[in-house]
C-alpha cells in the first residue's frame, strides 16, 4: 500500500516544486522578448547570453562569493560549535541566543543594519563588504548543522583520546571532525544555497558596481527581464543537476 | 576615521588574541581549553550582528533630529500618529478636516503577515512531513536522490521562479488556458491570499522537508521494530516511536520556514498583485519609498522582538535545543 | 603539549588573516564593466588616440536604459570608458547618491529627485556652453519647473503617464480617467503600484494638483482610491509588471508610462493608449553630475555626446520612450509624430505637470497611501 501512496504522492509534489522551473527553462527558448507572446523556437538568449560582459561578471560575483563565503561560514561555524559545545550551560545558552540573532532578523534590517555599519566604519561597499555579510547570515546555520552531530558524538572519545597520548590538534582532526563531517557539509551546502540567492543583504552591502545574479535580475525588472537570464538559469540547473546527481551516486556507491 | 580592510584585519586579529588570553588564564579543565575555538565567531558576531544591531536600535530610538524619542514605536499602534503630528505641526487642524482618526495599518499589517506565515507553515508541515516520511523509509532506494532533487530548485533564482509562477497562475495564464481547452471555467488563480500563500509554500517547502527527513533517516530502526514486536501495529508505532523522535526535526523546520515567511516581500507584489501589503513590503516602503528611518527601524525592531518571543516559546518544546538539527 | 596548544591558537588566528588576505586581493581586481571598444573601425569616426591611462565616466543610470552601441560609440570616438552602474528605483538611486561619494560621476534622476537632489545641495552646475548640443532640446524643454533653466540637470529621455486600454474590451470613456474608475470596467483595471502616480490620477481626476500641499485635497484622492478599491475595481497594483500582462490580455485598462505602453502596443495590436482631458503626468529623466563626481569633464563630454542628435535617435529607437531632442522627432517621421504615447501632442503636454519635490510632506502621502494599501475589496 505505502508503494501506491509514494508513487502518487511524491511525483505530485515534485510536479509542483518542478513545474514553475520547467516553465522558466521553456521560456528562455522564446524568440519574442516578452514572457506574454510566444514567438517562435530560438536560441538567441543563449547566444546574448555568452556575449553578455555584464551577465558573465554577475555570475562570477555570485559563485565565488557562495564559495568563499561557505567555505569561511564552515570554518568560523565549526570552531564556534566544537567551542560553543564544550562550555557550560549558561554561557552555551548565551552563545546561542546570540546565533539565533541574525536569523530571526529579516532580511532588509540585516541588510540595513550591516550597510549602516559600513557607512560608519567610513568602509567602502564592494565585494568585500558582501562577502562579509554572506559570511554572517551564513555562519549560524552552519552551527546549528554541526550542534547536534557534537550533541551525539561520545563526550568522553575526544577526553580519552587524550588520555591515550593524542595532542589536542591530533584528536580534533582524528576524532572529533570525522564524526561530525555529516554535519559540516550540511551546513556548507546550506551556506552555498543561502548565499546563491540571496537578493536584499547582497543589495545593500555591495556597491552598484560589483552584482550579482540577484541584483542584476531585481534591475532589470523595471525594463522587463529579458529571457537571457531565463536562458542562463536553465544552463544553471541543468549543470547542478547533473553535478548533483554524480556526487550523489558516487557516494552511495562509496557507501555500499 | 577611514578603517581599510586590513585595518579591520588587525582589530579582530588583536580582538582575539586578547579574548584568548583572558580564557588562557582561565586554566580549569580540558574543555575550557576547547571553548577558545568559539572566539573568532564571538567577535566576528559583536562587530558584525550587535554593532549593526545597535545602530538600528540608534534609529528607532530617535527622531530626524537625533533626539530621544519612543514617538517611532507608538506609531506601530497608530499608523497616522506621526502624519498627525506633522499636520498639527505645519498648522492644520485634525478636527476640521476629519483626519483625526486612528490607523491600524501597521497593526493589520503585521497580524496579516502572522496568520500567512502561520497558514504557509502548518501548509509546509502537512505536505512536508509525509513526503519526508516517504522518502526517508528505509526500503526506499531513489530516497537519498528524491531529497537531492528537493533542494534544487533552490538555487534557481527567486525572483524568475515567482515569476514562473505568475506564467501559470495569471488569469490568461498556462492553467487557466488549459482549462479553457478542456471546456471547464477559468479560475482565480492569482492576485489573492491563495496565490501568495502557494508562493510562499513554494518557496519554503524544502526547508520543511530537509530536516524532518534527516531526523526521520537517522532514527534507529529497531526502535519501530520494537514497538511492532510488542504488538503495536502501523500506526500506533508511528505514532507514538516515529512521530515523537522526529519533533527536532519538526521543530526546527518549522523555525526555518515561520521566521523568514513573516518577513516575505517580493510574492506579496507579484502574486498578490500589491493589494494586500506584507510587513515586510511595509518595512522596505517605510525605509526606501518614505525616507523614514526611524519608524522603520523601530517597526523591524519590533518584528524581531516578536519572532524572538515565538522561537523561544518554540525552545520550551524543545529543551535540549536539538531543533537545530538538520543532519 | 604545549606546543599543539600553540598550534591550535596560531591555526586559530591565521584564519581571520588568511581571509582577509584572500578577499584584499579578490577586491583589488575589480571588474571591468564596459564592453571593451571593438577593433573594427568606424566609417565616420576619425582614428583617436586612445590614452594610455584609461580615462573613465561613472555613469548611474537606469538597467538597459542607453543604447550599447551608443556606448560603444562614445569610447571609439573619446576614448573615455564607460562604466555603467544600474539602480532598480529612484528611492533606491537617492540613497546611494547620498552613501556613495565620489563613486558617481553622472546620475540619471527623475525630475522630482533632481530637485531633492539640488535642495540637498549634491548637484554641481552645468555649464550650458560645455554642452553645446543642448540648444536642439524641443522648446519648452529648456526651462523645466523642476529646475530653472537646465542649470543642474539635462534631459535626455521623458514621456507621460495615460491610460493603455484594449480597444475591443473596454468601457466607456478613453479620454477621461473616468474609465480607470468606472465599475463597467470592474476587476480589470491595473493601477499604478506608485504614490506619487496613483495619488496623482486621482487628484487630477477631482481637479486637484498633482503637488498639493493641502491635506484635504488629498484627503478626497485617498477616499477615491479606497473606494475604487473596495468596489472591486482594481485587478492589481503593479509596476513593473503590467506591461506583459496588457500584452496578454489580463486586463482591459491599465494606467502606465508612455515607454511601457509603447512596448505593449508593439506586441498587442490591440491596445491603445491616450493622455486624459483632465490632464496627467510628464516626466523627465534627467542627466546630473554629483558634486563629488571624479571625472567631470568626461561626464559633460558624455552629457554632449546624448544630445547629439544621431545618438539620441538611436536611443529613442532603442529604449521607445520620448526623445527631447527637436531634430530627432522632425527626423523620425509620421508614425512617430502622431503616436500620442511617443510624441504627444503640445495641447496634451499643456495639460501634464511635472512631479516636484514634496519630502517636507512625503510622510502625509505616504501614510494615506498607507490607507489605500490596506483597504480591502469587500
Amino acid at each position: 500500500m505505502k508503494k501506491w501512496v509514494r508513487g502518487i504522492y511524491l511525483p505530485l509534489i515534485l510536479l509542483f516544486l518542478y513545474l514553475p522551473i520547467v516553465v522558466l527553462i521553456v521560456q528562455s527558448f522564446n524568440a519574442g522578448v516578452s514572457r506574454a507572446r510566444w514567438e517562435g523556437f530560438s536560441l538567441r538568449w543563449y547566444k546574448e547570453l555568452f556575449a553578455s560582459p555584464q551577465i558573465m561578471r554577475a555570475l562570477y560575483v555570485t559563485l565565488s562569493i557562495a564559495v568563499l563565503a561557505s567555505i569561511f561560514a564552515t570554518i568560523l561555524g565549526t570552531l564556534a560549535a566544537i567551542g560553543i559545545n564544550s562550555m557550560g550551560k549558561k554561557a552555551s545558552s548565551a552563545m546561542l541566543t546570540l546565533t539565533n540573532i541574525p536569523m530571526t532578523m529579516p532580511d532588509i534590517v540585516t541588510g540595513i543594519s550591516l550597510m549602516l555599519l559600513f557607512i560608519f566604519t567610513k568602509v567602502s561597499r564592494g565585494y568585500f563588504t558582501m562577502l562579509l555579510a554572506h559570511v554572517t547570515f551564513n555562519t549560524p546555520y552552519v552551527i546549528l548543522s554541526v550542534m547536534p552531530k557534537l550533541r551525539e558524538m561520545n563526550k568522553y572519545s575526544y577526553e580519552a583520546a587524550l588520555d591515550l597520548g593524542a595532542t589536542p590538534s591530533y584528536a580534533l582532526r582524528h576524532v572529533i571532525l570525522p564524526s561530525i563531517f555529516p554535519g559540516i557539509t550540511t551546513g556548507a551546502l546550506l551556506s552555498f544555497t543561502l548565499s546563491l540567492d540571496d537578493f536584499t543583504i547582497s543589495y545593500f552591502t555591495t556597491s552598484p558596481l560589483v552584482q550579482n545574479l540577484s541584483t542584476l535580475i531585481y534591475s532589470e525588472a523595471r525594463k522587463g527581464i529579458k529571457p537571457t537570464m531565463n536562458a542562463l538559469s536553465a544552463l544553471m540547473f541543468v549543470a547542478l543537476l547533473i553535478l548533483l546527481l554524480v556526487v550523489n551516486r558516487r557516494t552511495s556507491a562509496d557507501h555500499k | 576615521m577611514n578603517l581599510s580592510p586590513f585595518g579591520i584585519g588587525l582589530i579582530v586579529f588583536s580582538g582575539v588574541l586578547f579574548v584568548f588570553l583572558i580564557a588562557y588564564g582561565f586554566k580549569v579543565h580540558h574543555g575550557m581549553h576547547r571553548s577558545i575555538f568559539s572566539s573568532p565567531y564571538t567577535v566576528w558576531m559583536i562587530l558584525f550582528t550587535v554593532v549593526p544591531l545597535f545602530l538600528i536600535g540608534y534609529y528607532a530610538f530617535t527622531d530626524v533630529n537625533g533626539k530621544f524619542t519612543l514617538e517611532n514605536f507608538a506609531n506601530f499602534w497608530d499608523s497616522n500618529r506621526e502624519m498627525k503630528r506633522q499636520l498639527i505641526g505645519m498648522g492644520f487642524s485634525l478636527e476640521e478636516m476629519g483626519m483625526t482618526a486612528r490607523g491600524s495599518v501597521n497593526v493589520d499589517t503585521l497580524v496579516y503577515s502572522l496568520k500567512m506565515a502561520f497558514g504557509c507553515t502548518v501548509i509546509c508541515l502537512l505536505l512536508g512531513y509525509p513526503a519526508a516520511l516517504l522518502i526517508a523509509d528505509r526500503k526506499f532506494k531513489l530516497g537519498p536522490t528524491i531529497i537531492i532533487l528537493f533542494i534544487i530548485p533552490m538555487w534557481m533564482n527567486f525572483l524568475l521562479r515567482t515569476i514562473a509562477w505568475m506564467s501559470l497562475l495569471e488569469d490568461n495564464g498556462l492553467i487557466n488556458s488549459l482549462m479553457t481547452r478542456l471546456g471547464l471555467p477559468k479560475l482565480k488563480l492569482m492576485y489573492n491570499t491563495r496565490a501568495v500563500l502557494l508562493g510562499m509554500v513554494y518557496n519554503y517547502l524544502p526547508f520543511m522537508v530537509f530536516p524532518i527527513y534527516n531526523a526521520l533517516s537517522k532514527q534507529d530502526v529497531r526502535l519501530s521494530e520494537a514497538a511492532q514486536d510488542l504488538g503495536a501495529n502501523n500506526f500506533l508505532t508511528f505514532w507514538r516511536v516515529v512521530f515523537p523522535l522526529s519533533m527536532p526535526g519538526i521543530v526546527s523546520g518549522i523555525t526555518m520556514v515561520f521566521m523568514p515567511s513573516v518577513t516575505t516581500f517580493f510574492i506579496p507584489r507579484v502574486l498578490g498583485g500589491g493589494n494586500t501589503e506584507m510587513f515586510g513590503d511595509l518595512i522596505e516602503r517605510t525605509f526606501l519609498t518614505a525616507d523614514n528611518w526611524n519608524v522603520g527601524s523601530a517597526l523591524s525592531l519590533l518584528m524581531m522582538v516578536l519572532i524572538l518571543m515565538s522561537i523561544s516559546l518554540l525552545r520550551k518544546v524543545d529543551p535540549e535545543g536539538e531543533g537545530g538539527s538538520f543532519v | 603539549m604545549k606546543k599543539s596548544k600553540i598550534t591550535i591558537i596560531i591555526l586559530i588566528l591565521l584564519v581571520p588573516l588568511l581571509f582577509f588576505l584572500i578577499t584584499k586581493l579578490v577586491d583589488s581586481k575589480k571588474p571591468e564593466v564596459t564592453e571593451a571598444p571593438q577593433a573594427t573601425a568606424t566609417a565616420t569616426v576619425q582614428a583617436t588616440e586612445i590614452p594610455q591611462a584609461q580615462e573613465v565616466v561613472n555613469v548611474f543610470n537606469w538597467e538597459d536604459y542607453i543604447d550599447p552601441a551608443a556606448l560603444k560609440l562614445f569610447t571609439e570616438e573619446t576614448g573615455i570608458k564607460v562604466n555603467y552602474m544600474n539602480f532598480t528605483t529612484n528611492e533606491d538611486m537617492m540613497v546611494q547618491v547620498r552613501t556613495s561619494e565620489g563613486a558617481f560621476d553622472i546620475v540619471f534622476p527623475s525630475d522630482y529627485c533632481v530637485e531633492r537632489l539640488l535642495a540637498e545641495d549634491l548637484l554641481l552646475p552645468i555649464a550650458p556652453e560645455k554642452v553645446p548640443y543642448v540648444s536642439g532640446l524641443m522648446d519648452w524643454l529648456k526651462n523645466p519647473s523642476y529646475d530653472a533653466n537646465n542649470a543642474h540637470s539635462i534631459p535626455y529621455m521623458w514621456g507621460t503617464v495615460g491610460v493603455l486600454y484594449d480597444t475591443t474590451r473596454v468601457q466607456g470613456d478613453v479620454n477621461s480617467w473616468s474609465v480607470v474608475f468606472s465599475e463597467d470596467n470592474k476587476g480589470e483595471v491595473f493601477m499604478l503600484d506608485s504614490i506619487r502616480d496613483s495619488m496623482g490620477v486621482a487628484l487630477k481626476y477631482l481637479g486637484y494638483g498633482m503637488n498639493t500641499r493641502d491635506p484635504m485635497e488629498l484627503k478626497a484622492a485617498t477616499d477615491l482610491l479606497i473606494a475604487q478599491k473596495e468596489a472591486g475595481i482594481v485587478k492589481a497594483y503593479q509596476v513593473d509588471e503590467t506591461k506583459d500582462k496588457m500584452v496578454a490580455g489580463e486586463g482591459v485598462v491599465a494606467v502606465m508610462w508612455s515607454g511601457d505602453a509603447q512596448y505593449a502596443i508593439n506586441l498587442n495590436e490591440n491596445l491603445a493608449y491616450s493622455i486624459p482631458e483632465e490632464g496627467s503626468n510628464v516626466w523627465v529623466d534627467a542627466m546630473v553630475i554629483p558634486r563629488s563626481a571624479q571625472n567631470v569633464d568626461n561626464a559633460l563630454t558624455f552629457i554632449n555626446f546624448m544630445c547629439r542628435p544621431d545618438i539620441a535617435q538611436m536611443n529613442v529607437e532603442y529604449i521607445s520612450y520620448s526623445t527631447p531632442i527637436q531634430e530627432v522627432v522632425d527626423t523620425l517621421g509620421e508614425e512617430y509624430q502622431n503616436n500620442v504615447a511617443q510624441n504627444p501632442s503640445q495641447e496634451d503636454i499643456d495639460r501634464c505637470e511635472f512631479f516636484h519635490d514634496i519630502h517636507d510632506f512625503l510622510e502625509v502621502y505616504n501614510t494615506l497611501w498607507a490607507q489605500v494599501k490596506n483597504a480591502k475589496a469587500q
